[in-house]
């Protein structure tokens, strides 16, 4: 059973599921019929907010779940308060549900890095036993936190099931649409002058890949999956060929104020200390725990978006040319230099 | 890689290309043999061709621009002397503590030269930070790319577990922002997680005595109220600063000695050794012994602080 299955990835994961000789039956559920093709899975509309989906678990007796609803960004869900109703309160029902159906034997849970916050006071790399929330003051860090409590009380209740939660670092690729995506492709993107955050990021193939793979195995506990490397932003732009411009902050009810009412870009207060802080995570339990390898590293993944995302800007083939065209004019001048007596 | 356009120097041959290769050899003259490789490097920056490690360290940027930045100050300006750079391991990680002073945080910017420069192996000194330089800007952006990271266990024992070489100034800013007065004389030394790093990962500790950077800035007195209204830990008077505005950011041209003592072993301790308090304490005091000593020394050997 595919929670949130009318969402890019939910409905990916359920259609590459629905291949897959080792499942039976793959279910997805959502309050809306999913606009992307999930493959053979069956779509069952319900309201995770409600205790309808109770009634689907009675009826389809799934013996796993994969929860993918929860929303990274306000505008996804149509407001703060509906995002954290959908995060917080849909989280509780599905874990109620879960923990009646007697059919349940793995749960996965789709949570993500935010959860460790971003802040001056953060360790370079964030391992999974930190504490979650040290850091995470509001807005969707909250939710996250708040989500991964319920889970943790969940799998005390159910002990007998695989509860896994894989905390994702920013998805990013050639499909995806997240915040991040958005923000990238921006015309000129903006940026705290005098910040240079670094981040990992996950390709949205390696994501399906590692919830798959903990969808089909035994895993139990919490891992970080992000890929290998980091980018700052400033070089992260510059490979995608985007303009910058600096701004004093990102986050006052000025300026954050302004991009949102003319549209350009609706950051909510964790996004914006993301983008000022940076954030990284520690991915050794992926690899040796989880037995997961991502194929593509961070950098990989981000010249895949901008190769299908990003056009115009500033041509980096034209920069190499230029800056090898000043190397052989230097080298020529050391060749006069020396021919001289 | 060829370009979509790469230019066919027969045809354009010209009036152009004979500015350009004038322009070349200006640059050549004027910068040398490094030209090629600032070119190259300023290639690599706009096409975002380079890598930061976890820490967010650039060493392409370290070595290329914010070493050679502060070279004419570690050569010319402060004349450094560096003794015993041998004890720094040529590989495996190492934890060099080292006192702390002059006001502004340069003596960490030395020594991280230092190493540099005189290691047979050019090793980067990862040095670590308080919390403070991350919350500025501009600041946290240099210290994170020059291979700086927050002063906690985590950092520490990543890096040491990598195998770097990581620098830690366990007087924080009670050393850094003392008065003129009380030079030369060590404060405590923290809480001692640095040794408990240390002990858990094995490595062992090179103390670390820097002469000079006392005085750079000499502070007579501390702004309490500016700071606290800043929101800084101390705000320095000098007899420069604040009165002569940013000419009062000169430092003073101290005559500085660096030296690397002996690398004190933390292996041989039983296991759970870095949980013991008496341990952790008394490795501690050995540390701040050696250097507070080899402070007494150094400062006998230099005499006149300006000669």
């Amino acid at each position: 059973m595919v929670v949130g299955v009318a969402r890019h990835l939910g409905a990916l994961l359920a259609e590459q599921l629905s291949h897959d000789d080792r499942v039976d039956r793959v279910v997805g559920i959502d309050v809306v019929p999913p606009d992307d093709d999930i493959g053979d899975a069956e779509f069952v509309r319900a309201d995770i907010r409600t205790s309808d989906i109770g009634r689907v678990m009675q009826r389809v007796e799934p013996d796993t779940v994969v929860h993918m609803n929860i929303l990274a960004t306000r505008s996804d869900a149509g407001g703060r308060s509906p995002q954290k109703e959908i995060n917080v309160i849909g989280t509780m029902q599905l874990l109620a549900a879960c923990q009646r159906a007697a059919s349940v034997r793995t749960v996965v849970v789709k949570s993500s890095t935010t959860v460790y916050g971003a802040g001056a006071h953060a360790p370079a790399l964030f391992t999974e036993d930190m504490v979650p929330g040290a850091l995470a003051r509001g807005g969707y860090e909250k939710d996250a936190s708040e989500v991964e409590a319920y889970v943790r009380g969940f799998s005390r209740r159910r002990p007998d099931v695989h509860v896994s939660i894989l905390r994702f670092a920013n998805v990013l690729g050639p499909t995806i649409r997240t915040a991040l995506s958005e923000y990238f492709a921006l015309p000129a993107v903006p940026f705290v002058a005098g910040r240079d955050p670094r981040f990992q990021l996950v390709h949205e193939q390696d994501c399906l890949d590692a919830l798959r793979h903990t969808t089909l195995g035994e895993h139990t506990g919490i891992v970080n999956v992000a890929g290998d490397g980091f980018l700052v932003l400033s070089q992260a732009l510059a490979r995608a060929g985007r303009p910058a411009v600096p701004l004093p902050t990102l986050g006052t009810p000025l300026v954050g104020g302004l991009m949102r009412r003319t549209g350009v870009a609706d950051m909510d207060s964790a996004q914006v200390r993301f983008l000022t802080h940076g954030r990284g995570v520690d991915t050794t339990r992926m690899r040796e725990q989880l037995g997961f390898e991502p194929a593509y590293s961070t950098m990989a993944t981000f010249d895949e978006f901008v190769r299908a995302r990003v056009t115009g800007g500033f041509d980096s083939h034209a920069v190499l040319a230029a800056a090898r065209q000043v190397r052989t004019r230097l080298a020529d001048g050391l060749g006069h230099q020396r021919g001289q007596p | 890689m060829t370009g979509p356009d790469e230019p066919d120097d027969d045809q354009r041959a010209g009036a152009l290309d004979r500015v350009a290769a004038a322009a070349g050899r200006f640059v050549r003259e004027r910068l040398g043999p490094d030209a090629e490789r600032l070119a190259s490097f300023a290639g690599r920056r706009l096409t975002g061709e380079f890598e930061v490690d976890a820490f967010g360290f650039d060493e392409d940027l370290t070595e290329t621009v914010l070493l050679p930045v502060l070279r004419p100050l570690y050569r010319h300006w402060f004349r450094v002397d560096v003794r015993g750079v041998e004890n720094i391991p040529d590989d495996g990680p190492a934890l060099v503590v080292a006192n702390h002073s002059g006001t502004l945080p340069v003596d960490s910017l030395m020594t991280q030269l230092a190493v540099h420069d005189e290691h047979p192996r050019s090793r980067h000194l990862r040095t670590l930070a308080a919390t403070l330089v991350f919350q500025l800007p501009v600041i946290s952006d240099l210290a994170r790319k020059g291979g700086s990271t927050l002063a906690c266990n985590d950092d520490v024992q990543a890096l040491l577990s990598a195998g770097e070489v990581v620098g830690v100034w366990p007087e924080g800013f009670k050393g850094v922002g003392k008065p003129f007065a009380e030079r030369y004389q060590l404060q405590r030394f923290g809480r001692g997680g640095f040794v408990a790093a240390a002990l858990r990962t094995g490595t062992p500790i090179v103390p670390c005595s820097v002469v000079g950077a006392e005085e750079i800035y000499p502070m007579v007195a501390n702004a309490g109220y500016v700071a606290r209204l800043l929101g800084l830990p101390y705000f320095p008077v000098t007899p420069t600063f604040p009165w002569l505005g940013p000419l009062g950011l000169i430092p003073l041209p101290s005559k500085w000695l660096i030296e690397f003592g002996e690398p004190i072993r933390t292996d041989e301790y039983p296991a759970g050794a870095a949980d013991d308090p008496m341990v952790v304490f008394e490795l501690t005091d050995r540390v701040r012994d050696t250097i507070q000593q080899t402070l007494h020394e150094l400062l006998q050997l230099r005499g006149s602080a300006f000669g």
